[in-house]
């Protein structure tokens, strides 16, 4: 039964560590500011939760877990208020978004 | 009275969970201390149903959150693979739309929700006006009257 | 090499391209952005740490500097929006102090 835990919390981890390194990528790829606050969240959304749902695994039902879930907890309830505040700022300082143009290119991945 | 209360077993709760010693004097103090909150929090007038929503934990806990953490599963897995895809595949757009929210607080946990999902962030929001970025203009156009929408103002009126 | 080793890799290289974000970032807000992200991956790089160790008291750290995270980035936005912390904003309650 461990190994299996073990193993789910390692699979965790890694996924974490896969979406937090995507999310690096994306701040130094997209194209502006606001495209840049899409591939942030990634790393505040889903890095962030399955790296703390893998070291829940890890610790069992004690009172390390309930700290780990006080942090996820923290990142949901703060995180899209400060994503708000900074998007909100940007865009009465009067930063517009670069916006596609009509139907030119196909946004399917 | 029953914001009050609930707000300082919260408290207490966790200053127990946090401290993880139970002396009497470490007890003591965070009773104390969970107080002396309750207290600044009644002099800072944010203790109602707006600052403390005991009224919607039920229906957030089971039904609500888990639907939003599938929600957000699923746009971050899209926005990943937009990163990685060589081209970028990305057409940012704008959209403005009417929410169907009537109070404070339904538009509060619609606004954040958005922003929470990968792919839209919620940028001005105001009574009947959510001004949204997203990625894609799939994820503009999917926007109004979305699922989210129905389900905050069915959470609202509960 | 443990997984947590592995995964705090993850974060320092992340943490490494935010940083080079915050160097570049065109604006203001691409910084401030940037930061906000250098702030959760520490936050995280901070409990993957405590288990690397077995100290697991690191994870009290992690709570504080996420909430000093979240305030920080609150504060720079309000210092550029108005030049000023200690302006109370339109709170009705500020604003009957004042009178």
């Amino acid at each position: 039964m461990s190994v299996v835990i073990d193993v789910l919390s390692a699979l965790c981890l890694v996924a974490g560590s896969f979406f937090c390194l995507t999310g690096g990528i994306g701040l130094i790829r997209m194209p502006d500011f606001y495209t840049r606050m899409h591939a942030a969240s990634i790393v505040e959304t889903l890095g962030a939760g399955l790296i703390l749902l893998g070291l829940m695994l890890e610790a069992g039902l004690t009172l390390i877990s309930v700290k780990l879930a006080m942090v996820g907890l923290l990142v949901f309830f703060a995180s899209p208020t400060a994503s708000h505040a900074l998007a909100r700022a940007a865009f009465l300082r009067g930063l517009m978004p670069e916006l596609a143009k009509a139907e030119d290119a196909s946004s399917k991945p | 009275m029953i914001h009050s209360f609930s707000a300082l077993i919260a408290l207490f709760i966790f200053w127990l969970l946090l401290s993880g010693m139970y002396t009497p004097f470490l007890v003591a103090a965070g009773a104390g201390s969970a107080v002396a909150v309750l207290l600044i929090a009644h002099r800072m007038d944010v203790v109602d149903h707006e600052g403390h929503p005991i009224h919607l934990a039920w229906h957030a806990f089971f039904s609500y959150w888990p639907w939003l953490v599938k929600e957000i599963i699923f746009s971050a897995w899209d926005v990943s693979k937009r990163i990685w895809h060589p081209s970028l595949p990305i057409s940012p757009s704008l959209a403005e739309f009417v929410p169907t929210q009537n109070t404070d607080m339904g538009l509060v946990i619609h606004a954040n929700s958005i922003t929470l999902t990968p792919g839209t962030i919620s940028i001005e929001v105001a009574q009947g006006r959510f001004l949204v970025h997203a990625l894609t203009r799939e994820g503009a156009a999917g926007l109004a009257g979305s699922e989210m929408d129905r389900r905050c103002t069915s959470m609202e009126v509960k | 090499m443990s997984v947590f080793a592995a995964v705090a890799l993850a974060l320092l290289v992340t943490i490494t391209l935010a940083l080079a974000r915050a160097a570049m970032g065109p604006t203001v807000f691409d910084r401030l952005q940037a930061a906000n992200t250098i702030g959760t991956c520490a936050m995280m790089l901070l409990a993957v740490l405590g288990f690397l160790g077995g100290r697991p008291e690191f994870l009290d750290l992690a709570l504080v500097y996420g909430l000093l995270n979240v305030i920080g980035v609150i504060a720079v936005l309000k210092f550029f929006r108005r030049g000023d912390l200690g302006d109370p904003g339109h709170h009705p309650a500020a604003e009957k102090a004042a009178r």
